[in-house]
């Protein structure tokens, strides 16, 4: 108790003073650090959310048929037979006795310009398209829809693509993003044949 | 001509406004990220143009570059079912504590015989034994994976029948650039036996050269 009453006493004048100058403190505090704290979570949790959801690719295989053993007729078909170490080989047409593969890769220059090329028509109409759609202002489903139109026209490329038991599935990917980049419409993966098999094996055995 | 006064202010604002924004945009993100959970493999998608968004509710079956399978389904209660469905069919038993640990798991990859091992073991156990796991058995002869999708598809259709196709589960796989055609050729044609003929490909983005 005693104690209590001295230090009363002994800081009399002082604890007035202090309470005056408490009385004048404002009552803003500086929260500029708390500000950057908050900014700093918020481009944090802006970037990482915006690169959440993976990309993907759709495909439709065609439903089994029961009796597989009905050939489609191809039309204006190109067959990419894909192979192990990156190797790219291609026929046009029908697969007859004579046919020769030729070899590829996957550059610009290699597969890209091949697929442009054999796919002129229909990539010339869609770009034609896309700029008559900017100047006249067309909705995007109906360009879509056009474009598909397009995609899928007799004059169109069709392009088979098989890979053999060496290839990769980024081979396939890649092949399947050089069509959607070409503008082909048509496209399927089918199984490698025994006499396409042997093409692969007799133009790798010639140099 | 009196002089005229500049009215002293001070160089702080009031800054309770701009604090009140970036706290409320701060919870608004917090709560709805929603972070990457752990998988047990790195898978290196190959990438593509494509800038289609992975649907919600999806199936999905990873390759890795060794070829082997892993399975994931998301839902803690479709989980639950798709197990139990599983272990009748191959005879192993699953208790409630199993059940409750494999609701909350991602993907996975081992046979159900060795899911039961895997159920009770902790952290640093589980990653061991991924390392040495061949992955879901998907062979003609021990198709396991064929019934984790076919489960999997009658648990969702059990528990939220809709018609809506919308909402309906995707597939999806998520292959390694390295994986084996081959490997990703047999996942397809497990699919396709279940009648399943659409596909997501998971890949990561590229620029395209068209834009």
């Amino acid at each position: 108790m005693a104690d209590v009453q001295s230090n009363e006493q002994d800081s009399g004048k002082g604890g007035k003073h202090k309470k005056a100058r408490a009385k004048k403190q404002s009552t803003h505090i500086d929260m500029t650090p708390m500000v950057d704290l908050a900014f700093l979570l918020l481009t944090f949790f802006m970037l990482t959310t915006t690169f959440g959801k993976p990309k993907t690719m759709e495909i439709n295989m065609p439903v089994k048929p029961d009796n597989p053993e009905t050939q489609q007729k191809v039309n204006n078909a190109m067959t990419i037979l894909l192979s192990g170490d990156d190797k790219i080989y291609w026929y046009f047409g029908e697969l007859k006795p004579e046919t020769q593969l030729t070899a590829t890769n996957y550059s610009n220059d290699g597969l890209r310009k091949l697929l442009l090329e054999k796919n002129n028509y229909a990539f010339e109409k869609i770009s034609q398209l896309r700029e008559q759609a900017v100047k006249n202002n067309m909705p995007d489903t109906t360009l879509k829809r056009m474009e598909v139109d397009v995609k899928g026209e007799k004059k169109a490329l069709m392009v088979l693509v098989k890979a053999d038991d060496k290839a990769k599935y980024k081979n396939v990917v890649d092949v399947l993003d050089e069509l959607n980049i070409t503008m082909v419409g048509k496209y399927a993966i089918v199984d490698l044949g025994q006499q396409e098999f042997d093409l692969i094996n007799n133009f790798k055995a010639t140099p | 001509m009196p002089k005229v006064k500049m009215p002293k202010k001070s160089p702080s604002l009031d800054m309770t406004p701009m604090v009140d924004l970036a706290f409320l945009l701060v919870t608004f993100f917090m709560l709805t990220t929603q972070f990457r959970p752990d998988e047990p493999v790195i898978i290196d998608s190959p990438s593509s143009i494509s800038e289609k968004i992975l649907p919600e509710k999806v199936m999905v079956v990873s390759i890795d570059k060794g070829n082997r399978i892993f399975f994931n389904l998301e839902g803690k209660e479709i989980r639950k079912a798709m197990l139990q469905q599983m272990g009748d069919k191959y005879s192993v038993k699953f208790d409630d504590n199993d059940l409750k640990r494999f609701s909350v798991m991602t993907t996975f990859g081992m046979s159900v015989q060795e899911l039961k091992q895997y159920l009770p073991m902790g952290e640093e156990e589980r990653k061991a034994f991924m390392k040495k796991s061949q992955g879901v058995p998907y062979d003609s002869l021990n198709n396991q994976l064929g019934d984790w999708i076919r489960f999997g598809r009658l648990a969702d259709a059990q528990l939220n029948p809709t018609t809506d196709r919308e909402k309906q589960m995707r597939f999806a796989i998520k292959g390694d650039s390295q994986a084996n055609y081959t490997a990703v050729k047999r996942v397809i044609e497990i699919f396709q036996e279940m009648k399943v003929n659409r596909f997501n490909l998971i890949t990561a983005l590229e620029d395209n050269p068209n834009q």
